[in-house]
């Protein structure tokens, strides 16, 4: 095929979009009848499916010869959700999908497993004929990636000039009517231009992965175990020479994620959530535990919620207590999801870790701009991000670049070598971190208590002091809540960087609080089990050195904090408990 | 020409009793604006689709609900084919869920029928409906568009 050796190849005298190659899957003949119908009328070169199943054997039959997959959520033969997590491991094209039911909870689940687009019945010509915005938007991210931006620009031209030819009825360069919907919910920006803005660092291979790779990956996968299993090792097995560990690494992330997510929402619904209560709080796992999956070791269930743990849609972010300046803004949180344990995994996996910050982003509605985090380090999405570029929700995203998957991995690198013991003996450290409430949702803080020296009692405090998830409004900024004792301050810590916690807060106990912020409400934890919470772990701290909750900044934590958050001040040195491991 | 005048006002006054009465909604205004030469046939292809599906659906949800150990999963999935309709049968569709979750059966029996009414009733309009528009073109007149 020719031009583009991506697909859109395919011998059609009339210009992208028109031709563009359209695999409708729904099991209701009427609409698939419907669809099929609008589609043609938008030139598309449409096939239909009434199987998921089927769906999925055409588009390993037909390598190349699919643009982009729409699909209705519910069929009987799989969920469309699990049709999405394929087709976005195997083949990695651009889904929509479909439903009678807009809840926002059903749209947080598209997103997290990778839709590019989630569009409500009955839907309208319009919203199906900007569809190829999706596929055009992926394609301009992987020339530019395989063949470096300059030529990535060309490419994108005329492309450009391709589509600017069409009639204005919808094919406008940032896709028509996209207020077409009261109905849309719509992840994509519209105001793609801005996507190259900013590329990523460096080139990064786009790899396909085929059914055969995918195949050599899980064997290589399965006889490693799981679990246990690295990129490099992977990649060692497979035997594949043109590959990358970047790459492998990044298709671990997404095929990690995947099972998980199977698990876990089966999980999710006995239990509240995806957080895994760790003993291994003081994790000797080099690679590092994000503290995601180690959760506090309380023995309380409530609050082993999703919102515990940093769920996947949980936007932890570095708030400037003040303003905003230098942090980056959150974009809604959506739902609480189970949580990414996966940064668990995705820290085995890569060897190193070290994002200074991540984002995870889970909500569709990111109109929000982000504002580049101006530390030293990369802003990275978090990789809580499941699938790949497929959900491209911002433009700044797209100018953070990629793949975050890939980013992640590259962060993580540099991350570690700072970060030799996570749990320890920094008990010294206490570190701000403070995280942008994203809008009503989940948000980490945690408040760490700085404990003077030679103080040995602890007494109780209002936990909620201790550590918090705590659901904010917006407009309140976390500020940085100083709760005094006598001797002791305790900070209002709000974990913005959950790579860069790695399980190293600590929280001491702290004897008295006096007050708490008033931006601050006590722990809203989103299902609302902070009295629980708090009593258990209040419970925990029954002496002294080991307390419930610790949350144990590294040295590296402050340092790659330091230059971004205020501190209220100094942080201190002081003797920390280990164990439970926050789960930001 | 004034019969088929007649006819077609008619057929005008009656497709907007439907959408007035929210039998029919912006929906099949959408199907009927894909009818083209190339499917000059195209709203009854769609509309005749629907009602085997329909026919189908309800079938099964009798069905589902005549068991000794009523599978609600299945009742729920099977409600869930209707919500895409009319938003009158899409309200039943609530209550019915109500109903289903509490696995209160008779409510369920209950809404089945309201669905089936609302199906019969949409059917016959419909039906009627094209009846109308059979006898213009036989009169040789053209089937008013609606805007």
């Amino acid at each position: 095929m020719d031009s583009y050796s991506n697909g859109f190849s395919s011998p059609r005298a009339e210009a992208f979009p028109a031709g563009l190659r359209v695999l409708v899957v729904d099991d209701d003949p009427t609409w698939l009848k419907i669809l099929e119908k609008m589609l043609k009328k938008c030139s598309y070169e449409v096939t239909t499916c009434c199987l998921a199943r089927e769906a999925l054997d055409l588009l390993r039959e037909r390598k190349d010869g699919f643009d982009i997959v729409i699909s209705d959520v519910n069929m009987p033969d799989m969920d469309g959700f699990k049709l999405l997590e394929h087709v976005g491991l195997e083949m990695d094209l651009p889904v929509i999908m479909m439903s009678v039911d807009g809840e926002t909870s059903r749209v947080m689940k598209g997103v997290q497993h990778g839709a590019c687009d989630y569009l409500l019945k009955p839907i309208r010509m319009k919203e199906l004929k900007n569809i190829w915005q999706h596929v055009f938007r992926k394609k301009i991210h992987e020339v530019r990636d395989i063949e470096g931006l300059e030529s990535g620009i060309e490419e994108f031209q005329m492309m450009r000039n391709g589509i600017s030819d069409q009639s204005d009825d919808g094919f406008s360069f940032c896709g028509g009517d996209l207020n077409s919907g009261r109905k849309r919910k719509d992840f994509d920006n519209k105001h793609d231009d801005k996507n190259f803005g900013d590329p990523s660092a460096g080139k990064r291979t786009r790899v396909v992965w085929t059914v055969d790779l995918h195949q050599k990956f899980v064997k290589a996968v399965n006889y490693m175990g799981f679990d246990k299993v690295g990129p490099k090792k992977i990649l060692e097995l497979m035997n594949v020479p043109w590959l990358t560990r970047e790459n492998v690494a990044s298709h671990l992330q997404k095929y990690r994620l995947y099972l998980s997510r199977l698990q876990k929402d089966n999980d999710l619904k006995a239990s509240h959530g995806g957080i895994k209560q760790s003993t291994d709080a003081t994790s000797r796992d080099q690679a590092g535990n994000l503290g995601f999956k180690n959760s506090i070791n309380i023995k309380h269930n409530d609050v082993a919620n999703t919102n515990f743990g940093i769920p996947k849609n949980t936007v932890i972010q570095n708030s400037n207590p003040k303003s905003h300046d230098g942090v980056v803004s959150s974009p809604d949180l959506g739902p609480k999801g189970p949580l990414v344990s996966d940064a668990h995994e995705i820290q085995k996996a890569t060897s190193s870790s070290g994002v200074g910050l991540h984002y995870s982003f889970g909500t569709p509605d990111l109109d929000t701009k982000y504002t580049t985090f101006s530390s030293a380090l990369p802003p990275q999405f978090s990789w809580n991000r499941e699938h790949k570029p497929q959900i491209d929700p911002n433009n700044v995203f797209n100018h953070l670049s990629l793949p975050d998957l890939d980013q992640v991995q590259v962060n993580q690198k540099t991350f570690l070598p700072s970060y030799p013991t996570p749990f320890n003996k920094e008990r010294d450290k206490l570190t701000h971190i403070k995280a942008m409430p994203p809008r009503a949702t989940e948000c980490i803080s945690l408040n760490i208590r700085q404990q003077m020296p030679g103080e040995n009692t602890f007494g109780l405090n209002p936990v909620q002091s201790e550590c918090s998830t705590t659901a904010f409004n917006p407009s309140e900024s976390i500020t940085r809540t100083a709760w005094s004792s006598k001797d002791q301050v305790l900070d209002h810590i709000s974990v913005s960087d959950l790579d860069s916690f790695n399980g190293n807060l600590i929280l001491g106990k702290n004897s008295a609080l006096t007050s708490l912020n008033e931006n601050f409400p006590p722990c809203l934890l989103p299902e609302d089990c902070s009295p629980t919470y708090f009593e258990m772990q209040n419970s925990d701290f029954s002496d002294s050195n080991n307390p419930g909750l610790l949350l144990e900044p590294s040295m590296y934590l402050y340092d790659s904090l330091k230059f971004d958050y205020e501190y209220p001040c100094d942080p201190i040195e002081y003797p920390v408990m280990d164990q439970g491991l926050f789960i930001a | 020409m004034d019969i088929v005048n007649q006819l077609q006002r008619q057929y005008v006054d009656f497709l907007s009793s439907l959408y007035r009465e929210g039998l029919l909604d912006d929906q099949f205004l959408q199907i009927q604006k894909l009818q083209d030469e190339r499917n000059p046939d195209f709203v009854n292809e769609v509309v005749t689709l629907f009602f085997e599906d329909s026919e189908k659906l309800l079938h099964n949800l009798a069905i589902a609900l005549d068991q000794q150990h009523v599978d609600y999963q299945k009742v729920d999935a099977c409600v869930h084919q209707f919500k895409g309709s009319s938003s009158r049968v899409r309200n039943i569709c609530v209550s019915f869920r109500t109903c289903y979750d509490a696995k209160n059966l008779e409510g369920c029996l209950r809404c089945l029928q309201q669905v089936k009414d609302e199906y019969y009733l949409v059917k016959n309009k419909l039906q009627t409906l094209f009846r109308l528009e059979q006898q213009i073109v036989a009169a040789g007149g053209a089937i008013p568009i609606m805007g």
